[in-house]
């Protein structure tokens, strides 16, 4: 076990899977000599040479379409987006020719590849540069989603994603940077599609993915407080997606919270209350509830920004109004 | 900027009799694609590459077997050139479950790894990029493989072109960007929404290469401008962009008249259409032509036969390779 924070654990699963499989490659804007835009990956290019850590101009269409053709031709790559919200620039690549090549061919085309990138808000870079855009990607058959909370899933996690044969879209949120954790050591890994209780409760189910996690179990820690039972579930990814780990809790609970960072609107929350209300409707004691990202713009201000994101103290206010009258 | 002038080097009789043969495969394939559409035998669209035969003939003779090839939605005549089975595309662009990907792809995306092709990509400019990944493994992995990579002139206004060419450039990757030049995109002539004459070719020098033009109705010029780009890149001199001035001789896809251009440019181009080029130079030698065209006519009259009798794909097949099948690694 080594205890690292977030940032570093993203370092430590490239390079793992670096070591582990020659034919990872690693492409980004500044990934290489400059270590990366938020360091996250300082030393790759020392230990791996520029043969196989390659700095690329700024050009996210070509970046995207490099790792496909990459990939299409025997390599494993990781390609950095530095922000999410540049996704949409490349966009083209990822849910058009990525997402498709195999079907549309029939088999013939395989896209093994990673697409790495820096997600969400809470560090004051406004609004085009702190978005939480995983349901984006979930819309897309033939993608898998992916959002670790802690270092040790998302070095379990970046473990999978380079071996799976498909294309996985890995959002690292930057609000988590500096969270540490114990990582194990050797190849630990954490299968895709499988969601983890992080919390055991009895009374009602939060479900949540990425920085809304420690929100959830800071929230459920202050519930405890109140007598209320809380089960956390952080999903990890949100394809392949663990319903039956959703459906297992509320099961036991009988009641659902989904707390997630994007705006409302076509948020992956809406997905899963509607998938529990399919799966597990009789189960149900009252209404599912959702917890998300105000309709906005991500804002600068510190104070509109917080405001504009779930915290613990918002999930704690919402579940307490909610149980009272129910 | 090198241009590759039409050659008036002779050839042997049986050479350039094959390459007839092969050009008239693909005329007569599109012309079977033709029929089958307007009898409503061919769902959505296609894209036809009538007088555009030379282009990928010439480029198939200059690559090597483990060669990639990326193309477009415009690329029956590539996919044929390069060896795809007629029976297995006509049965892809019918929907059928013999087609080259199980009927999942259709005209607009002919593939067949086992020639070397690369999927047919429809959107605009998007296979640059990922010809440039191909390339870029090669060139990881010490291989000797180019990937050439078609595109029309339109395709040079959009920004994946410009990424992608700047991209090979600086990591000197062999890959041969193939701009068929013929003169429109869509409705639109290129000369109204593009600054310079050579689409592809005079923005070359903004990448550092040389811009190469060829006259693309003119196999022997396509092909060894291709050979030399690819031997070039080969060795590790980088990418290459060529441009071959061609026409298409109908509308953009199935259903346009073509109305757009002016008569005496159709003209113009009609009198240099390659296949009839070809047929001239073999009747003067006193060559016959007739009997390729009937082998060929029966080959691909038995091939739509088949392709038409081939079973439409099970409905199961709808939900496999969206992702690999379980376990793949
Ligand atoms: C990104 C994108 N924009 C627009 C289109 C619609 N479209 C299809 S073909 C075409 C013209 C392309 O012209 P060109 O690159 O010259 O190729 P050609 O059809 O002549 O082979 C257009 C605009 C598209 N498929 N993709």
């Amino acid at each position: 076990m080594t205890t690292i924070n977030y940032r570093q654990a993203i370092t430590e699963g490239i390079a793992r899977a670096m070591r582990r499989d020659e034919r990872v490659v690693f492409l980004g804007e500044d990934v290489g000599e400059a270590g990366g835009a938020f360091k996250s990956t300082v030393g790759l290019i020392e230990e791996f040479g520029p043969g196989r850590v390659w700095d690329t101009p700024i050009s996210e269409q070509a970046i995207i379409g490099a790792a496909m053709g990459a990939a299409m031709n025997g390599l494993r790559p990781i390609a950095e987006i530095m922000f999410s919200d540049f996704l949409s620039v490349c966009w083209d690549g990822i849910a058009n020719e990525i997402a498709k090549a195999r079907y549309m061919t029939g088999g013939q085309l395989e896209v093994p590849l990673v697409i790495r990138t820096h997600n969400g808000a809470g560090m004051g870079f406004g609004a085009q540069h702190s978005q939480s855009l995983e349901n984006m990607a979930m819309m897309v058959p033939g993608l898998k989603v992916v959002a670790p909370s802690n270092p040790a899933d998302l070095v379990g996690l970046l473990a999978s994603a380079v071996d799976d044969p498909d294309p996985v879209l890995f959002f690292e949120h930057k609000n988590l940077f500096n969270d540490k954790g114990e990582v194990p050591d050797g190849d630990h890994c954490v299968p895709l599609g499988r969601a983890a209780i992080v919390r055991p409760g009895t009374d009602v189910t939060i479900v949540s993915l990425a920085a809304m996690v420690p929100v959830a179990l800071e929230a459920a820690e202050a519930l405890g407080g109140q007598g209320v039972s809380c089960e956390v579930l952080d999903l990890r990814c949100l394809a392949p997606l663990d319903l039956d780990a959703i459906v297992a809790s509320v099961e036991k609970t009988s009641r659902l919270v989904v707390v997630e960072e994007n705006p409302r609107a076509c948020g992956w929350g809406a997905e899963i209350a509607s998938l529990v209300v399919e799966h597990a409707f009789w189960s149900l004691d009252g209404p599912i509830m959702r917890i998300t990202g105000a309709p906005v713009p991500v804002p600068f201000a510190a104070n509109l920004e917080a405001a504009a994101i779930p915290s613990a103290a918002g999930v704690v206010e919402q579940m307490t109004a909610a149980l009272a009258s129910a | 900027m090198v241009e590759v002038k039409a050659t008036k080097a002779t050839h042997d009789t049986t050479t350039v009799l094959s390459w007839y043969r092969r050009m008239y495969e693909i005329r007569a394939f599109e012309e079977h694609i033709q029929k089958l559409f307007s009898k409503g035998e061919v769902r959505g669209t296609t894209h036809l590459a009538t007088g555009q035969e030379a282009v990928a003939i010439g480029t198939a003779e200059a690559l090597r077997p483990g060669d990639k090839v990326l193309c477009t939605y415009r690329g029956h005549h590539h996919c044929l050139a390069r060896g795809m089975s007629p029976e297995r595309a006509f049965a892809e662009i019918l929907g059928r479950a013999t087609g080259v990907c199980g009927g999942k792809g259709g005209s607009m995306h002919l593939t067949d790894v086992t020639k070397g092709l690369y999927g047919s990509y429809a959107i605009v400019g998007a296979h640059l990029p990922i010809a440039v990944g191909m390339a870029w493994a090669s060139k990881i992995r010490n291989e000797q493989d180019v990937t050439v990579v078609f595109f029309g002139d339109g395709t040079t206004t959009i920004g994946a072109f410009h990424e992608a060419v700047n991209m090979a450039a600086v990591w000197s990757l062999p890959v041969l960007f193939i701009c068929e030049n013929n003169r429109y995109s869509e409705y639109t002539p290129i000369d109204k929404v593009c600054p310079v004459p050579r689409a592809a070719a005079d923005r070359a020098p903004a990448y550092g290469l040389d811009g190469i033009v060829v006259d693309g109705n003119d196999i022997v010029a396509v092909r060894d401008a291709v050979a030399a780009a690819a031997d070039r890149a080969r060795s590790g001199g980088g990418p290459a962009i060529i441009e071959a001035e061609t026409y298409r001789h109908g509308g953009h896809s199935r259903a346009d008249p073509a109305k757009y251009r002016p008569q005496e440019e159709v003209d113009a181009w009609l009198a240099r259409d390659p296949l009839a080029a070809a047929e001239r130079t073999l009747l003067a030698a006193g060559v016959d032509t007739a009997a390729a065209r009937a082998e060929v006519d029966a080959s691909l009259n038995a091939a739509v036969r088949a392709a038409l009798a081939a079973p439409e794909p099970d409905l199961a097949a709808m939900y496999t390779d969206v992702f690999a099948p379980e376990g793949a690694r």
